[in-house]
This record gives C-alpha cells, sequence and structure tokens, in this order.
C-alpha cells in the first residue's frame, strides 16, 4: 500500500516541480539581463557633446540632479517608438533628461533631432561603443537613472512608455529627488 | 582519393587560424589561443546562445575587439573576464560562479545523479526478492 502510494506520490511531485520551472520560464524575458551596475557609481566617460563637439561631457555633468541617461541611435527602430513619450516628459517633468548616441553617424543623429524633436538637456557622442560597453549596454534603447551623487539607480531595457512611467520611473525619480546630496 | 583526404584535414587544421589572423595581429602563439579560448567561453548578449566567437552581431565584434586590445595591453585573462562580468553580469560567462541563483545549477545534476543510483539499487534488490 505505502510503495504504491509513493510511485503516485513521487512521479506527481517530480511533474509539479517540472511544470512549476517551466510556468517561471514563460514569465521570465531572456533579452533582460539585469544589470550590475545597478547601485554603483557611474562608469567614466569623457565625450563630446553632439551640438557642440568642442565641449565635452562626462559623469561629472550628473552630480547635482536627478537624470535620465538615454541610450538611442537612428538606426534604431524602437528609439522613434519612444521618442514621443521622451518629449513629453522633457516638457513637463523638470527633468535632466541626457542623451547617449550610440555608434551612430553624427550628422545623421543631428538630422534626426531636429526632423523628430530634441528632448536632451545634453547629447554626448559614443561613436566607438566603447562607453556602451563600459556603462553595459547590449541593446537600444536603454534608460539609466542616475541619483544626485552620480550613482546608477535603475536600469530599463527597451523603450519607455506612459506605463512603464507611472509605474516603476516616475516613483524612483520621486525618491531619488527628496534624496540630499 | 588521398588528396582530397589530405585537403580536408588541413582544411579542418586551419579552421581558427584563419578566422583569428584575419583580423587580429597577435605578439605570440599563446595570446592568439587566449583570445580563441576567451572568446568561446564568453555568451554573445544580443543572440544570447552564441558565443563571442561564433556570433555575428555588432556587440560582438565590438566585445571581440575589446578582449584584442586587452589581451594585446597584457591584460589577464581574469582581468579581462572580471571586466566584462562588472558591466554586463555573469550572464555574460558561460562559467558562471557557484552563488545562490546558480547553486542548482552546478549540484542539481549530481543531486539527480545520487537519486538515480539509490533508485537504481532499489529496483536491483525488489527485482532479487
Amino acid at each position: 500500500m505505502n510503495i504504491i502510494k509513493i510511485k503516485f506520490v513521487v512521479p506527481l511531485l517530480v511533474f509539479f516541480l517540472v511544470v512549476g520551472f517551466l510556468w517561471h520560464g514563460l514569465k521570465v524575458n531572456p533579452n533582460h539581463i539585469p544589470s550590475p551596475l545597478i547601485n554603483q557609481p557611474a562608469p567614466a566617460f569623457t565625450l563630446p557633446q553632439l551640438f557642440s563637439p568642442n565641449e565635452i561631457t562626462s559623469r561629472d555633468d550628473f552630480i547635482g540632479h536627478v537624470t535620465l541617461l538615454n541610450v538611442w541611435a537612428t538606426w534604431c527602430n524602437t528609439c522613434l517608438e519612444e521618442h514621443d513619450f521622451l518629449l513629453k516628459l522633457s516638457n513637463i517633468e523638470s527633468l535632466r533628461i541626457v542623451g547617449l548616441n550610440y555608434k551612430d553617424d553624427t550628422s545623421l543623429a543631428k538630422q534626426w533631432l531636429q526632423e523628430n524633436g530634441d528632448p536632451y538637456h545634453i547629447v554626448a557622442v559614443d561613436s566607438s561603443g566603447n562607453t556602451g560597453i563600459d556603462w553595459g549596454v547590449y541593446g537600444t534603447p536603454e534608460t539609466f537613472i542616475i541619483d544626485k551623487k552620480g550613482m546608477i539607480r535603475y536600469k530599463h531595457i527597451g523603450p519607455i512608455n506612459a506605463t512603464i512611467w507611472k509605474k516603476t520611473l516616475h516613483p524612483i525619480i520621486i525618491q531619488l529627488r527628496n534624496e540630499t546630496l | 582519393m588521398n588528396k582530397c583526404f589530405i585537403f580536408f584535414i588541413l582544411l579542418f587544421l586551419n579552421r581558427y587560424s584563419i578566422a583569428a589572423e584575419d583580423y587580429y595581429k597577435f605578439n605570440s602563439h599563446k595570446d592568439q589561443q587566449r583570445f580563441a579560448s576567451l572568446t568561446s567561453e564568453l555568451r554573445c548578449l544580443v543572440c544570447q546562445n552564441q558565443t563571442l566567437a561564433e556570433s555575428n552581431s555588432p556587440l560582438a565584434e565590438d566585445l571581440r575587439n575589446q578582449i584584442y586590445i586587452k589581451i594585446n595591453s597584457g591584460q589577464t585573462d581574469k582581468n579581462i573576464t572580471d571586466y566584462l562580468i562588472s558591466r554586463y553580469g555573469n550572464f555574460i560567462s558561460y562559467r558562471p560562479p557557484l552563488d545562490s541563483s546558480t547553486v542548482f545549477l552546478w549540484f542539481g545534476p549530481f543531486i539527480i545523479f545520487i537519486f538515480g543510483i539509490f533508485y537504481l539499487f532499489y529496483i536491483i534488490k525488489k527485482n532479487k526478492q
């Protein structure tokens, strides 16, 4: 009697264990790789600015502001998808949005911003993609939230929209604004 | 027949050296081998089932360049993998370190193996009776 019970119960348990694993696997997006840079100081960089190439931008520019660093490129179609929302953010919120133009053609990038509108406070130009690697960028668009001390506090992979803003990004930004330097 | 056979053997032996020498010049053969083994142990983040050595994605190309530059500037294998893990996380490594999220990955097969052995003995014992 006991052995018969085990014969039924053990395979059933194993079955539910496997189902549990697979069920979990369905919900995980393999393209979302957690960044080890969260709660780390922003990686150092010195890059020219898109509209004034003689001026340099670095991570020191993050100090004292809550910043949204948005990684984009003209060849990235999804970037155009989130662009309208970024424009809205730049109007409504008193938030600094810094662009990182990733592996792009400078003149195309300027033209793109003139045609589609420019939500960025500063655009840093990373034509080689080396700064992107330092920041762990593996797909555009990516958006980092950087606090007043220059620490990376959150990373969003993929386009941002009203829902993501309301649910995730905005609460984090409010919290970071209230932090003292 | 014989010539054909030799041709294919040579083709096979040359596989790696052609791939590496075309793009990258190394200071020594040892460095070249390090490059080959490092790029085949690191995962491409865009096309996730390929190694950095196999992938044609632009990011994999950039990462190969970075590894090449770092090897030529005298950095050790550990320096290079530590750098990439600090940027992209353990995900980039095909040999993830042992921590709470990988315990099952490391010990799961042994547990299943031991369980299998016990089950095997159980079956044998039962059949003898």
